[in-house]
Formats: C-alpha cells, sequence, structure tokens
C-alpha cells in the first residue's frame, strides 16, 4: 500500500491466465455491456462473465479489496484499441476531471490480454504524479518526464491507477494492434486500513513513501511527500504519522505560555 | 533572389529550479518545418542535461515561466510543473 501511495500504480504481471488472454480479444472486440454510472460490480458483470471472472481472480480481487475495500461500484468501462501504425498518442491526462479528495480515492484497472512491446505503444504513465491538481489533458504538453513509464509488459498484465495519476495511450508504431480493457471503480466504504496492516510499523514503510522521482522539481519534491504523508493519515487513520517531520513542522503551534 | 524560407522548431524544456543551468525533468518539441512528428512518450532520455546546454547548442529563449508566489490555503498543493522554458531555433526549409 505504501508503494501506491508513492507511486499511484500497483502493476500485476501476467495475472491473468493465458485461456482468458485466448479469448479477451474477441469478447473484447465483440464489446462488454455498458452500465450506469456506479452499478455494483455483481450486476455489472454477471456470474461467469469475461469481465465477472477477470476481476475476480484472487490477485485481482485482492488488490481491489485492500484498495477500495468490499462491494466497489463501477464507475465506467471501456475497451481501447490502437491499431496498428494507426492513431495519435493521447495528451498525457489524468481521467475525468480535477478530484481534490484527500481521504478517498477512486481506481482504474488496465488489462492487456497480449504481451506489449515498446513499439506497441503501451500506455505512458508519470509515477507519483496522482497528486497533482491539474485538469484533465492540461498537461498535453507535456509529452515527456524522466523516470516515466511506457508500459512493456507480459499477457495477462494488470495494472491498477489511482484516479489520478498522469497517463496516455502511446501511439501504436508496430503492425500489431493493441487492446486494453479498463474498468475505473468507486469505493463504497471508508478506505482505512482496508489491507493487511501487519507491518505497518515497519520501517520500509517511511522509505518507500520517501520515494523521489526524477521528473520532480527539486522543491515541489518536498511537497510530494507532505500529501503523501497526508494520504498515509487518511488511510491508517494514524494522524501523528510523519516522515523526516515534514508534517510536524509546519503544524507546530504551541499553546504552552511561557513563564 | 528570393528570401530564404524559414520555419520555428520549438523546444520545451521543464527544469529542476528556476535556474536556466539546472536540470532538465520533462521535455517536448513542436517542428515547425513538417520533418519530424515528436509526440507524447516518444522518448526516455531528455534531449539536453540542463537549459544552458540547450544554449550551448544554439537554441533560443524566448519565454521562462514567471515565479508566482501559491495561492494562501493552497501552499501544499502540487500542480503543474514551475520551471517551464521556451526555446525556438529558425531552419531554413527553402
Amino acid at each position: 500500500m505504501a508503494r501506491f501511495v508513492a507511486y499511484g500504480s500497483v502493476r500485476l504481471d501476467a495475472v491473468v491466465p493465458a485461456g482468458m488472454n485466448d479469448e479477451a480479444v474477441k469478447v473484447l472486440t465483440e464489446g462488454i455491456p455498458p452500465v450506469p454510472y456506479g452499478t455494483p460490480v455483481a450486476e455489472a458483470f454477471p456470474e461467469g462473465s469475461f469481465a465477472r471472472r477477470l476481476v475476480d481472480l484472487p490477485e485481482v480481487a485482492g488488490a481491489l479489496r485492500s484498495l477500495v475495500g468490499p462491494g466497489p461500484t463501477v464507475d465506467h468501462h471501456a475497451v481501447h484499441v490502437r491499431d496498428p501504425r494507426g492513431g495519435e498518442a493521447q495528451p498525457l491526462h489524468g481521467d475525468a476531471i480535477i478530484d481534490t479528495r484527500v481521504d478517498a480515492f477512486d481506481v482504474q484497472l488496465m488489462y492487456y490480454p497480449h504481451d506489449v512491446t515498446l513499439e506497441m505503444g503501451g500506455t505512458l504513465s508519470v509515477p507519483g504524479s496522482h497528486f497533482r491538481r491539474t485538469n484533465e489533458s492540461d498537461t498535453g504538453r507535456y509529452q515527456n518526464l524522466r523516470g516515466q513509464t511506457r508500459l512493456v509488459c507480459p499477457a495477462g498484465t494488470v495494472v491498477l491507477l489511482h484516479h489520478g495519476l498522469w497517463h496516455g495511450g502511446r501511439r501504436n508504431d508496430s503492425d500489431t494492434a493493441r487492446y486494453m480493457f479498463k474498468i475505473r471503480f468507486n469505493p463504497t466504504v471508508r478506505q482505512v486500513r482496508l489491507w493487511d496492516t501487519g507491518d505497518l510499523a515497519d520501517p520500509e514503510v517511511a522509505e518507500i513513501l520517501s520515494t523521489r522521482f526524477p521528473w520532480y522539481e527539486a522543491a515541489t519534491a518536498r511537497l510530494e511527500y507532505y500529501n503523501r504523508i497526508r494520504m498515509w493519515r487518511a488511510l491508517t487513520g494514524d494522524d501523528t504519522f510523519d516522515i523526516e517531520y515534514w508534517m510536524t513542522r509546519v503544524s507546530n503551534r504551541p499553546r504552552r505560555v511561557a513563564s | 533572389m528570393s528570401a530564404p524560407v524559414v520555419r520555428q522548431q520549438v523546444l520545451v524544456l521543464y527544469l529542476s529550479t528556476s535556474a536556466l543551468d539546472s536540470e532538465v525533468v520533462g521535455w517536448a518539441r513542436y517542428d515547425g518545418t513538417g520533418r519530424t512528428s515528436p509526440t507524447t512518450g516518444d522518448s526516455d532520455e531528455p534531449p539536453y542535461r540542463t537549459g544552458v546546454a540547450a544554449l550551448c547548442d544554439g537554441w533560443r529563449l524566448i519565454q521562462a515561466s514567471p515565479l508566482i508566489p501559491p495561492y494562501p490555503g493552497h501552499e501544499y498543493d502540487v500542480s503543474f510543473l514551475k520551471h517551464e522554458f521556451f526555446f525556438e531555433r529558425l531552419v531554413n526549409v527553402s
């Protein structure tokens, strides 16, 4: 979870079995019926359907349970196909509109049914960009950022993104169509200690939350840590958590009057 | 003799601090000659290490971000990259 707070994503390589990947292109080409915003997963994806089997895979279900909790609703879903040698790269963007929530977040699942090579234009994402308060494609001018991720992955990979993460579909410069199925989930419970919290006191937590990405400006990187601390406090319910005194220092207002 | 036909190439560099000699953290390119078509996510390596390195290679600085204090109440917000520098190069296409 600390890694998700720092990076804004979790990647599960090749968690979908080959049989489902083989089935996927046909299913995704035929289309998955749209559902109204906010439909419970069980209603959106009937028992036995491809999408239901996907979100019920133990690794996927476990990650979703840890991030958004039990009983999430489906915000929307869509199949994205990048044609061979066709189309343009999407501008770098965050989905939906600017989202200022500190104590709640949505998760976007992205599933890749086949191997994705660099030339196929796997999704571009920017680690640690999820706290940036920018609106949709206003970031379109940012073509490349140091430390960005250009997804290259084996078939059956699932990536779960924080709703605010900057990302975009890249231009497909290969001769093979690239498929991606995405589902956005909304939580229906408070996102507090929903994961295995047995290692909360492990020093590695603070270490992971202190990850610095190469594209961060020198000064703004410190504000990124501040925002991670704020999210970690919300997720754990621990209002005393801090790293390197970043939040404690600037909220210290002594009330004691000197004698 | 006809006048040379020139087109503008634009380079946008995002730097680590407001200093032009600080490190490049992000970049974008636009090519008015039409000879190249830079786009989102087309490279992992910055074209220059610093803004000054771009000057040394002949790019002309035409705009730099002003330094704007945070809005009251939003001092800890993170948003757009702050240190944006626009460069141009004029290329003879005649």
